[in-house]
């Protein structure tokens, strides 16, 4: 009598089904328009459905197979995940439905992709990679760097991380297929947001002077005054934190200078 | 006024960059303003109004559902109205910073408008969708790309309409100087800009302590020039 241990991790992938480079071309394409029609109701689940097509076209019957449309129907589902990340699920489903996984387990996988995709993409990049990369261009920007300098300094430093994310993503996905959850567990993603996020503070520290110095162009007085009420204004921020945008309230006392310019 | 068509494809542009297509952040308001600036011909103050908007709108994440600002055509308008105001420097970076905060905030509504036009077109294609069709996938996409595109062209268009002329009456009334007025604008840039990384990095360890070692590097860089 043999008796089988549970298995503890995920099943490792079959065989991987191959695509041309063509292929691989159009869903890099189509991943960049994911949110092209982001909804409140499926969210991103028509750009899943959008950027794997031209894989599941491989499917038996091709195009009009009922294989096709029954992985269309699956993948045009609700779906959430932060818009970079969607390539590891893209890449993985991708694989999935090539590889004739039943239906029950691609979809609870999909579901259970939706939240490490959302939260761990958020806080690489947009709390992290975004405003590090702006940071670093408005240091430049204070020293003295001319437009097409910070311009294209934000950009690549930016999108070296944004395309590297996404074709990192795709990359795991179709590799590891679904097994992929082994591949959040990366370093990068566990802990590169708490070290991105200490380096972003600290170069924010160092560009807030900076570049108010060369937006105000005036004297060491005029710039000590900006900072310090700036500073002012912004410990009362940070205590109001999550009553009231700061943008929104620069939009009224802006209004207001503006309206005493005017009037007075 | 010749200006308008092409700010209205640029600002269609980098309003869809903000979500849609392609995401390279095209959009963000250091970007988006100096490349206005330099299609009126005045980069320099497109990137000064840029530079004051991008420290507003570190306080501003795209997280996910959650509403936000739209900085891509915002930032257009802003960074348009300042370069073509350029003749008159007292004015220009408070005046470019406010018609692009306007512009935010109803573009943000927009956005907003849009998730529920793409709703509406996704649940008419309900059935379509069900039966696995591939031109109901393809089509919706399109759609919302499309709509998105338009979107943002018409907010660009309608904005800069409106606001430049009454920027430009503003600017001629204007009775601060170019210094107070840009130390004003930028305080409160630069508060918003404090406050988002006090309160954005704050969950790593020890954030606020580098965030307080880089200030003091800053103020020393700026006190050794």
């Amino acid at each position: 009598m043999t008796t089988a241990a549970a298995p503890r991790t995920a099943p490792a992938p079959g065989p991987t089904p191959s695509l041309s480079a063509m292929t691989w071309i159009s869903i890099f394409g189509r991943l960049l328009a994911m949110q092209g029609s982001w909804n409140y109701e499926t969210l991103i689940g028509n750009g899943i459905a959008f950027a794997i097509e031209p894989a599941l076209r491989r499917l038996p019957g091709g195009v009009h197979g009922e294989a096709f449309k029954t992985a269309m129907t699956r993948e045009s589902a609700y779906f959430n995940a932060h818009p970079y990340l969607a390539s590891v699920a893209v890449g993985a489903l991708a694989r999935a439905e090539l590889s004739g996984v039943p239906a029950e387990r691609i979809e609870r996988f999909r579901i259970a992709l939706c939240g490490p995709l959302g939260s761990v993409g958020d806080r690489l990049v947009w709390a992290g990679w975004l405003p590090a990369s702006s940071l670093v261009a408005l240091i430049a920007f204070g020293n003295g760097a001319r437009p097409i300098a910070v311009v294209l300094l934000f950009l690549v430093m930016y999108n070296a991380g944004h395309f590297g994310l996404r074709i990192w993503g795709l990359y795991v996905g179709w590799t590891r297929g679904l097994a992929v959850a082994g591949a959040l567990g990366n370093p990068v993603l566990r802990q590169g947001p708490a070290y991105i996020a200490r380096a972003a503070a600290a170069i924010a520290g160092i560009a807030i002077p900076l570049a108010a110095a060369r937006i105000v162009g005036g004297d060491r007085i005029s710039l000590g005054a900006t900072l310090l009420a700036g500073a002012i204004v912004a410990v009362g921020l940070v205590r109001v934190h999550g009553r009231v945008e700061g943008w929104k309230l620069v939009l009224v006392l802006i209004a207001v200078f503006a309206l005493v310019s005017v009037a007075r | 006024m010749r200006e308008l068509l092409p700010l209205a494809m640029l600002g269609g542009v980098l309003g869809l960059d903000v979500v849609c297509f392609p995401q390279m952040m095209i959009s963000r308001p250091l970007v988006a303003a100096t490349v206005a600036g330099a299609f009126v011909g005045d980069a320099g103050t497109g990137m000064l109004v840029g530079a004051s908007l991008e420290l507003i709108a570190l306080a501003t994440l795209p997280f996910g559902a959650s509403r936000y600002p739209e900085w891509g055509s915002a930032a257009v308008v802003g960074g348009a109205i300042a370069a073509a105001l350029h003749t008159q420097p007292a004015s220009t970076v408070t005046i470019g910073v406010l018609g692009g905060l306007a512009t935010a905030w109803v573009g943000g509504w927009t956005l907003v408008k849009l998730r529920e036009w793409n709703a509406f077109l996704a649940r008419r294609k309900r059935s379509a969708l069900d039966h696995g069709s591939r031109g109901a996938v393809v089509g919706l996409q399109l759609a919302g790309l499309t709509s998105d595109f338009v979107r943002a062209m018409l907010l660009t268009v309608v904005a800069y309409a409106l606001l430049f002329p009454v920027a430009h009456a503003m600017a001629g009334l204007w009775s601060f100087g170019e210094v107070t007025s840009r130390a004003v604008t930028v305080s409160a840039s630069v508060a918003v800009a404090a406050a988002a990384a006090w309160t954005i990095f704050h969950s790593a360890r020890g954030a606020r302590w580098y965030f307080a070692a880089g200030l003091g590097v800053g103020l020393l860089l700026l006190a050794m020039r």
